[in-house]
Parts: structure tokens; C-alpha cells; sequence
């Protein structure tokens, strides 16, 4: 948005003098003046070993990334609704999509039931994987954004728990006071109530200590725990099953009914959350600096954590908790293009769908005959990818909080 | 909304870009500022000095709006603090705060294209590219440009933040202690910075602690002690070594520059018997 345009060679002069020449292999090197060289990342010892000729180009590298990610995310989504007991190849995949919209340019699938496997059980479960990724990055991110705090995570600090408790709620309850959107409902009160107190508790001074979060985290997650607790202690066969399916976190079972639910309201939670991203630049400065900027914080606040509690309720709500997607995706992103809310966004929510999807892929697949909880999976990755995280923001002095 | 901000833009020349007017806040039943006054011209360089804990800080906050006074006004441009937006106070006074840290690895370009923002949508975005690179040349921080923020030292944050102020391209600038990170050289390029910003139009309002650079650099020096203003004038009608003496409770001897004259103010260091520090100003300095 804001970046170099390439052709402006005066706005980049190398200086001369010696600490020129130690900084000119890092930033302004040779071809520096072509444009839009960045030097960057989270450690400073990484740029030291990056090659300074064919720098890494801002827009270009962020272009790059956004159409490896959306070609991955179609690939691997071709091959998800193909793979399972009933083989479909990924042309015939797309063959059956294209047939909706009247193009006839690829196979059809060849097994009789394909066509109707893939539209009543594949895709709106590859749909859901794609919207509860998008849903759980951006999240993510706009937390961290918040939070002014890396390891801010919905499923960490125990906002998807809560979402859960409201959830498990409305089914050992049997409300059904909103039709099918019962249960999404009393996940987003459950996880804004969630959200409003792990950002009230846990703030101090405009920002977040990481151990400070942290507690907070363990306390919400160990509350929400005892709550999911008494009601499968409460509840009949039926909904224990249900709550047990909360806490592990799955795509099975997955419809096109819940995905219309989850759509429009992973997508408003996205449309504001981009309308945003240009002020959480500026929150990055710290709540002052930002107001001095013209940016209404308390205002931006509020609106963004309803945000957060939108977009983790629409994916709890049916899928349960899956956690540290919020939390590997928008670093993993941060790391390739740096801090920008705006294409961080991009690339986290596209990032979050296609980990998402080939996750949930695994989990249909990597054990024959078996469904694997997808919430287990992306802990038993996330979870050693957030203790080096926690490790490493400890040995870095300052700067982060 | 830019209806009246440009039917407020045009303020008569001579009228203060801000003006307190007995203001006092009080906090939790404590009494930090009372019955403070003071004005700020285009074109001038106003110091506030005093000691530690004396409410200079307090009285900045005023200004920027962080902190609402319990009495008094506070005029931004000849209007009242609160009839602003925030957007169009962004775009009529820049602040530049002790802390200058970013919680992203947002490199330097980065931040102080931020302080493009109160622009954005207006005419004036087209000047962005062109303004940040004026900036980051002005405070010396080319060969920083694409370096992470928080990979820098603290000297090299404050420039950095410095730049992002400027960028903004504001009518009144607000410092609070802009020279506490920086060494010698920086110090001075950071006060000429400022200086020159006066000398073409603009209010400059910082907050000092080393009296020999408001000497040196300030056009107006306003004296706060105990959350009162104790004087307010030039620095030769201010810097008398009896009233910062009392003020300091540390003997102080003013003398004069053998070439320029302005006045250098240093404790009285050589007296032969050891000078004694009130216990209770020694906790405030720590």
C-alpha cells in the first residue's frame, strides 16, 4: 500500500562513511536504488545471511507469496475433495465445479456416486476447513494487533474454550431459540465474554506481558475446562458425545447448512477486520502514539474484539476448538512478509485455509477407517511451535513485551 | 468535518497555536497541576523546565489531550481541545513521546510512514513519499531506513520517532524530553530540527531537563515547579542562578557563553564542602 514504488532512485540514498559500508550488505545494498529492497524479520541476525543483490523485494514478495498461497490453497483443495474411501481425481474435482456454472471442459467423475459424494459430504466439509482456517488466522492476528503481543491466540488465552463452554450450553440445554444458529449464538456470547475478560485482566500500561497473558490464559482454558466438565456430567449419551467432540475439535460431519451459517459471518468478521488493518499499524506504536495519529482507540478496540469473538464463534460453533492456528499462521506470515496488517491479513487468512484444509486432509486420512480430531492434530504442532516462540520472545530483550 | 476544520484554519497571525489557561488536574485526590497558564506562538521554541516530578510531563499531556484537565481550558489553534476530532488534531499537532518502542518488527520506513496517516485521503497523501524520505534524511537515519524498529538502539528510536513527527507535517509540534536517549551530537541536531520547525512557522513545545540546551535553543522558557508555573519569559529573564537554585534545592551557578553569551547553567561543584541533597529530591531522580 505504502511501499517503495520501484523508480524512485533518489528516495534511497547509500551514505558514505564507514557505518555505511558495514550497513550497506544489509539495507542499501547495490541495487538498492532499483526499488524497494527490504531488509527484514523478526531476528536481525537473519538478514545478515540473506544475499544482498536480488533483495527481497517488498510488493514483489508479497505478491509472490498471495499467489503461491491461493494456487495452494485450490490445489489443495482439489486433492482434499478427491481423497477419502471414494477416490475422485482432482480434474474430475473440478470437473464436477465446473459443471455447476456450465463449463464442460473436464471429466466428469467416473464413479457413480462421485458427483454426489463430493457435493454432499466433501465439499462443504473442504468448504468449512477453508472458512474456519480464514476465520481462526484472522483472528489470530487481529489479537496479536491488539494485544501488541505475538502470542496472543484465541485457543491460548482461552477464548475458544469459552466459545465452547456457550456452545456445549446450547446443546446439553437444548436451546434452540435462533433455529440453526443456536449454537453459534451462545458460542459468540460465551467467547466475547471470554474475550472481554482476558483483555481486561490481562492488560496494563497499553500493553501485554507475555507471562501475564499467559495466566490468564491457564485460568480461562482451566475455567472453561470444569465447565465443559459438569455439563458432560450433566448431559445424556448423546450431547456427552457432542461436548467430547468440542474439546477435540472436528470437520466431520460438516453440512452445507452449518457452512451458511459460518459464511456470512467469518465474512463480515473479515471486512471489518481489513477496514482495520491500516490502524492496527498504528497501534503497533502503542495506544498513545496511535491516538496521536488520529486513530479512536477505544473505539478500535471494542469493535475488534467483537471481531475476534465473530470469527472464533463461527468456528467453534461447529468445528470445536482448534487451536494455535492463530497463532503459527499470522508468525509464519509476519516472518516472510513482515508486520503490515493489511497483507499480513491476506496472507494469514488464505495461509490459515490451507492449513486448514490439508490438516483436516491429514485427519480424514493419515489412519484408514478413522476420523481424527483436527484440534489435536494443529496442538501437536502448535503446541512445540509456541513453546519456541515463548522461548525465544523471553531471550529477546524488550521490543515485544 | 473539513468544512470547519478550514473555516478554523485560518487563524489570525498573531493568535497563539495554543494556549492553557488556568488549567489543574487532579489525580486521586492529588493536587499535579494547578492554575497553570501559558501560551505558545507560531515560530517560537518554548521550553518547560523544572524538576523532577515538578508536573512538566503532566502539563504536555494537557496539550496533547492524553490528560483531561479538572479546571481550566486547554485551545488548540484558537478551539478548544475537545471540539477537535482526533483526525484533525493528528493533522494540527505531532507528538513525540519518551517511549518510542512498536510492538512489530515494522522497519523505520515503515513507521514513519505512519505518520502519514491524519493525511490519508487527502490531497496532500500525493506528498507522502516525498515528505518520509525528507524526514528520514533530516534526522540522519538513511542507512536505518529498512532496518526493524526494535532492532535498533534507543538513540536510534528516538530519531527514528522524531522522523515519524515530522512526517506529519503538523503546525505544532510537542516534545517530551526528545534529547533524553540521544548523545551529544544528537542532542544538538535534534534541538536544531526543532528549531528550524520554529524559524519556518512552527509551534515547538518541548520538555528539557538540561538547562544549557534550552538556553541555547529555546525562544520562551517556562519554569514549572510544584504543578505551578513559577516563571515564564526569556531564557536570560529565567535562568538566574538564585531562582534555580530555590527551584532545584542545589546550589547553581549561570554563566556565560565567552563567545555566544547564552547562558550555561551547572551546579556549584567547587565548593570545597559537599554539597547536600534533600533526601526526598534524591528518590525523585531515580
Amino acid at each position: 500500500m505504502t511501499s517503495t514504488k520501484p523508480g524512485r532512485p533518489d528516495a534511497r540514498r547509500p551514505e558514505a562513511g564507514l557505518d555505511a559500508a558495514r550497513e550497506a550488505g544489509l539495507d542499501a545494498g547495490p541495487g538498492a536504488g532499483l526499488g524497494s529492497g527490504r531488509g527484514r524479520g523478526l531476528e536481525p541476525g537473519l538478514e545478515s545471511s540473506v544475499d544482498p543483490l536480488p533483495k527481497r523485494s517488498g510488493p514483489g514478495r508479497k505478491a509472490i507469496l498471495f499467489v503461491s498461497l491461493a494456487v495452494a490453497l485450490v490445489a489443495i483443495s482439489l486433492v482434499a475433495a478427491g481423497t477419502g474411501q471414494l477416490g475422485v481425481a482432482p480434474a474430475e474435482v473440478l470437473g464436477s465445479i465446473l459443471q455447476k456454472v456450465g463449463i464442460t471442459w473436464f471429466p466428469l467423475p467416473e464413479h457413480p456416486n462421485g458427483d454426489s459424494a463430493l457435493w454432499t459430504i466433501r465439499f462443504p466439509r473442504v468448504a468449512m476447513a477453508i472458512l474456519v482456517g480464514a476465520a481462526l488466522a484472522a483472528a489470530g492476528m487481529v489479537m496479536q494487533a491488539i494485544f501488541g503481543n505475538p502470542l496472543a491466540e484465541p485457543g491460548v488465552v482461552g477464548v475458544s474454550s469459552g466459545a465452547a463452554l456457550g456452545a456445549s450450553a446450547a446443546i446439553v440445554f437444548g436451546a434452540t431459540f435462533l433455529g440453526d444458529w443456536s449454537i453459534a449464538a451462545s458460542a459468540f456470547v460465551a467467547g466475547l465474554a471470554a474475550t472481554l475478560l482476558v483483555y481486561g485482566v490481562s492488560r496494563a500500561n497499553g500493553k501485554t506481558e507475555v507471562v501475564t497473558l499467559v495466566l490468564v490464559g491457564i485460568a480461562v482454558n482451566a475455567f472453561a475446562g470444569a465447565g465443559l466438565a459438569l455439563f458432560m456430567f450433566l448431559a445424556d449419551t448423546q450431547s456427552r458425545e457432542a461436548i467430547v467432540f468440542w474439546q477435540l475439535g472436528s470437520l466431520n460431519g460438516s453440512r452445507w447448512p452449518d457452512v451458511f451459517v459460518v459464511l456470512p459471518v467469518v465474512v463480515v468478521g473479515l471486512i471489518v477486520a481489513f477496514a482495520l488493518s491500516r490502524r492496527y499499524d498504528l497501534l503497533s506504536l502503542g495506544e498513545k502514539p496511535a491516538r496521536h495519529l488520529g486513530v479512536n482507540v477505544e473505539l478500535l478496540r471494542i469493535v475488534s474484539i467483537v471481531v475476534v469473538a465473530l470469527l472464533v464463534a463461527a468456528a467453534v460453533a461447529f468445528c470445536g476448538i482448534i487451536a494455535f492456528v492463530g497463532l503459527v499462521i499470522p508468525h509464519l506470515m509476519r516472518m516472510i512478509i513482515g508486520p503490515k496488517h493489511l497483507p499480513l491479513l491476506i496472507a494469514s487468512t488464505l495461509g490459515g485455509s490451507v492449513l486448514l484444509v490439508a490438516a483436516d486432509l491429514v485427519a480424514r486420512t493419515a489412519v484408514p477407517m478413522a476420523d481424527l480430531p483436527i484440534g489435536m492434530l494443529t496442538s501437536l504442532i502448535g503446541g512445540p511451535f509456541f513453546f519456541w516462540l515463548l522461548r525465544r520472545t523471553r531471550k529477546k530483550a524488550g521490543g515485544w513485551g | 468535518m473539513s468544512a470547519s476544520a478550514s473555516a478554523a484554519a485560518p487563524a489570525p497571525p498573531a493568535a497563539p497555536a495554543l494556549r492553557v489557561t488556568r488549567a489543574g488536574v487532579t489525580i486521586d485526590g492529588t493536587r499535579i497541576l494547578q492554575d497553570v497558564s501559558f501560551e505558545a506562538s507560531p515560530g517560537e521554541v518554548v521550553a518547560l523546565i523544572g524538576p523532577n516530578g515538578a508536573g512538566k510531563s503532566t502539563l504536555l499531556s494537557v496539550v496533547t489531550g492524553d490528560q483531561a484537565v479538572t479546571e481550566g481550558t486547554v485551545e488548540i489553534d484558537g478551539r478548544a481541545l475537545g471540539a477537535w476530532s482526533l483526525r484533525e488534531l493528528g493533522r494540527r499537532r505531532a507528538v513525540l513521546l519518551q517511549q518510542n518502542g512498536v510492538f512489530f518488527p515494522f522497519t523505520v520506513r515503515e513507521v514513519v510512514e505512519m505518520g502519514r496517516a491524519p493525511w490519508q485521503r487527502t490531497p496532500r497523501e500525493a506528498d507522502d513519499e516525498a515528505v518520509v524520505a525528507e524526514s528520514i534524511e533530516l534526522t540522519g537515519m538513511q542507512r536505518f531506513r529498512e532496518r526493524p524498529l526494535p532492532s535498533l538502539s534507543g538513540g536510534e528510536r528516538a530519531r527514528a520517532s522524531l522522523a515519524r513527527i515530522l512526517a506529519q507535517q503538523t503546525g505544532i509540534l510537542l516534545l517530551d524530553e526528545p534529547t533524553a536517549a540521544l548523545d551529544l551530537r544528537h542532542q544538538e541536531d535534534v534541538l536544531r530540527i526543532a528549531r528550524d520547525r520554529a524559524r519556518a512557522g512552527d509551534c515547538v513545545v518541548v520538555v528539557l531537563h538540561d538547562l544549557s540546551l534550552a538556553a541555547a535553543y529555546a525562544d520562551r522558557i517556562v519554569l514549572i515547579a510544584g504543578g505551578r508555573v513559577v516563571t515564564d519569559g526569556s531564557p536570560d529573564e529565567v535562568l538566574t542562578a538564585p531562582l534555580l537554585s530555590e527551584v532545584y534545592e542545589l546550589p547553581v551557578e549561570v554563566m556565560r557563553h565567552p563567545v555566544t553569551g547564552t547562558a550555561l547553567v551547572l551546579p556549584q561543584r567547587h565548593d570545597a564542602s559537599p554539597i547536600l541533597i534533600p533526601a526526598d529530591s534524591l528518590e525523585e531522580t531515580t
